[in-house]
């Protein structure tokens, strides 16, 4: 257990060096919620079905941040550590593998959250954010949508040559997906082609899930979303742990 | 008493390349053990194969009593490993890395104390990037310590680092040994093998190739002593292969070099000497040159080490 605090508070003290990491994940989405923010104001819309846009933001940029924190950060950490030799030097301690990739997930996990914890403060201060959902429920989605994306991130990890090639493919798989899913741009202002093609994305699911549970819809709302949310999770880790190189 | 490592037969190839073909072996408890020989010989995958990074093709290995590839867990906490190429995260700093890695054992060693001794006590807020490639070593060695393991493996240990840190790390192997550990080591610094290892693997091309102590290994040679001197008396060849010992007279010009193995007969020297002094002839530049390790390996292989003679 020692061991186990020591490694996962030793990653977060690396996480927070790492200025793009850290950027990325605590600091972009707060310039992208004062930039629209500052546009639209939260204002009820009836494009929202009478919520502002801050309150559909800061669910749909949680996601955003959970996109981000799986595909790039598990991705990059992962496929750079093995490259370097990190995994390597670990590997011949007593440390176990189990805790090495739990130690990850909890760095990462944790992040994921203080990023929304800002959103959630800033919308609340400075918009006057609207929360009508329920906390626990809430909770729970960002949970399965964060262990569902880490997932994806430790398989994408396990196919990467390098970190360099983690990076290129992370940014290709991600960019597009956050502009298509809703979580950079509202799905409301997609036309109707592309938001039938959204649906393919894994993190369009996240967005709805969150969005919805935000507002105070239920979970049987929302059975496709919890669905594929879990699938991905149950193949992730399956692929991952079959895929998963020390070097 | 059970050796500390048996390795028995291993084999090891790669696709079509065999890096390692049928080595046998066994090393005992307090012993500096030296495995040299050119790089691409197969001391990494021999000593990969003893840490349980590796499984070999064939053969049988035994580690402390335990099977590296099956008893891992059990093995861990109980081996030293210096990779030979290894990373830490670049922005780790050198006293986190020793901190975690500590963690990781159920006892340690005073690390600060460990710091020291390696010179790197001023660095210990630098982070891992910011070190110099021998820091870097040396952390590296440092961390392989920590936790006072019963055997240590250490690959390559003084590659890219300067002649005194060399000899500060071979006090370190020293006085580890002094402990009562073991200490397996890959070089292919033949000087480093004959000062720091009780006893001496050669391997070449994925076999053992002579095993004993550096001593033993050139006092085996055909020849481990040298004459040279000069003079200027024409061809002094057929006086001196008439001396007991000498193997082979050259004739270089005013220059003789006689080679021979002093084995029972006493120093080659004496006897030139006394030879040149009871014949009357003057001479200068008198001195003697005992083989090494590499002249070892040139005589067993047929090929120089070449070039990997190191500066210490």
């Amino acid at each position: 257990m020692k061991a186990f605090f020591k490694y996962t508070w030793t990653e977060i003290k690396l996480y927070l060096r790492e200025p793009i990491g850290a950027f990325f994940t605590l600091l972009f989405p707060l310039m992208m919620l004062f930039l629209f923010g500052s546009i639209y104001g939260n204002e009820p819309q009836e494009m929202f079905n009478g919520y502002g846009s801050v309150d559909v933001s800061v669910p749909a940029y949680t996601a955003m941040i959970i996109g981000t924190t799986g595909i790039m950060g598990i991705n990059i950490t992962m496929a750079s550590y093995r490259e370097q030799g990190i995994l390597r030097r670990l590997r011949v301690s007593p440390l176990r593998p189990m805790v090495i990739l739990s130690g990850q997930v909890v760095v990462i996990f944790l992040m994921t959250l203080l990023g929304m914890a800002l959103l959630v403060v800033a919308g609340k201060l400075v918009y006057d954010m609207r929360f009508e959902g329920d906390l626990l429920a809430v909770t729970l989605a960002f949970i399965l949508g964060s262990l569902s994306f880490f997932s994806l991130g430790f398989v994408m990890a396990s196919v990467m040559p390098n970190a360099r090639t983690a990076q290129v493919v992370g940014m290709a798989v991600l960019y597009p997906m956050l502009f298509l899913s809703g979580a950079g741009l509202p799905l409301e202002i997609l036309p109707e082609s592309l938001r039938n093609f959204s649906k393919f994305l894994p993190l369009t699911h996240v967005v709805t899930l969150l969005r919805g549970l935000w507002i105070g819809s239920s979970w049987a709302d929302h059975t496709t979303e919890v669905w594929v949310l879990l699938g991905v999770l149950v193949l992730g880790i399956g692929i991952s742990s079959l895929a998963f190189r020390w070097e | 008493m059970e050796p500390v490592i048996d390795v028995k037969n291993l084999y090891k190839s790669y696709g079509e390349t065999r890096a390692v073909a049928g080595i046998s072996f066994q090393v005992e408890r307090g012993e500096i053990f030296g495995m040299v020989g050119p790089n691409g010989a197969g001391k990494t995958t021999t000593i990969e194969c003893m840490e349980g990074l590796r499984e070999g093709d064939r053969g049988e290995i035994n580690v402390l009593g335990l099977d590296p590839i099956n008893q891992e867990r059990q093995l861990r906490p109980l081996l030293g490993i210096q990779l030979q190429e290894a990373h830490l995260p670049d922005n780790l700093k050198v006293w986190e890395a020793l901190d975690m890695y500590a963690s990781f054992y159920e006892r340690h060693l005073d690390w600060e104390g460990l710091l020291n001794d390696l010179g790197l006590s001023e660095k210990r807020k630098t982070a891992f990037r910011k070190l110099s490639g021998g820091q870097k070593q040396r952390l590296f060695i440092a961390l392989a310590l920590l936790h006072d393991p019963e055997l240590v493996f250490l690959d390559e240990l003084t590659t890219g680092l300067d002649p005194r840190a060399r000899r500060v790390i071979w006090d370190l192997v020293r006085e580890v040994r002094q402990r009562g550990k073991t200490i397996f080591l890959t070089t292919h610094y033949m000087d480093e093998a004959e000062n720091l290892c009780d006893r001496v693997a050669i391997i070449d091309r994925g076999k053992l190739v002579a095993l004993d102590t550096p001593a033993n290994l050139i006092q085996k040679l055909e020849i481990n002593e040298r004459v040279i001197f000069k003079s200027t008396e024409q061809d002094l060849s057929a006086m001196m292969k008439g001396l007991p010992g000498v193997v082979r007279v050259e004739q270089q010009g005013e220059r003789t070099i006689v080679y021979g193995k002093s084995d029972g007969f006493g120093p080659i020297v004496t006897a030139v000497v006394n030879a040149l002094t009871d014949g009357g002839i003057s001479f200068r530049d008198l001195r003697t040159e005992s083989p090494d390790l590499e002249d070892v390996f040139l005589s067993l292989t047929g090929r120089q080490l070449a070039d990997q003679r190191s500066t210490a």
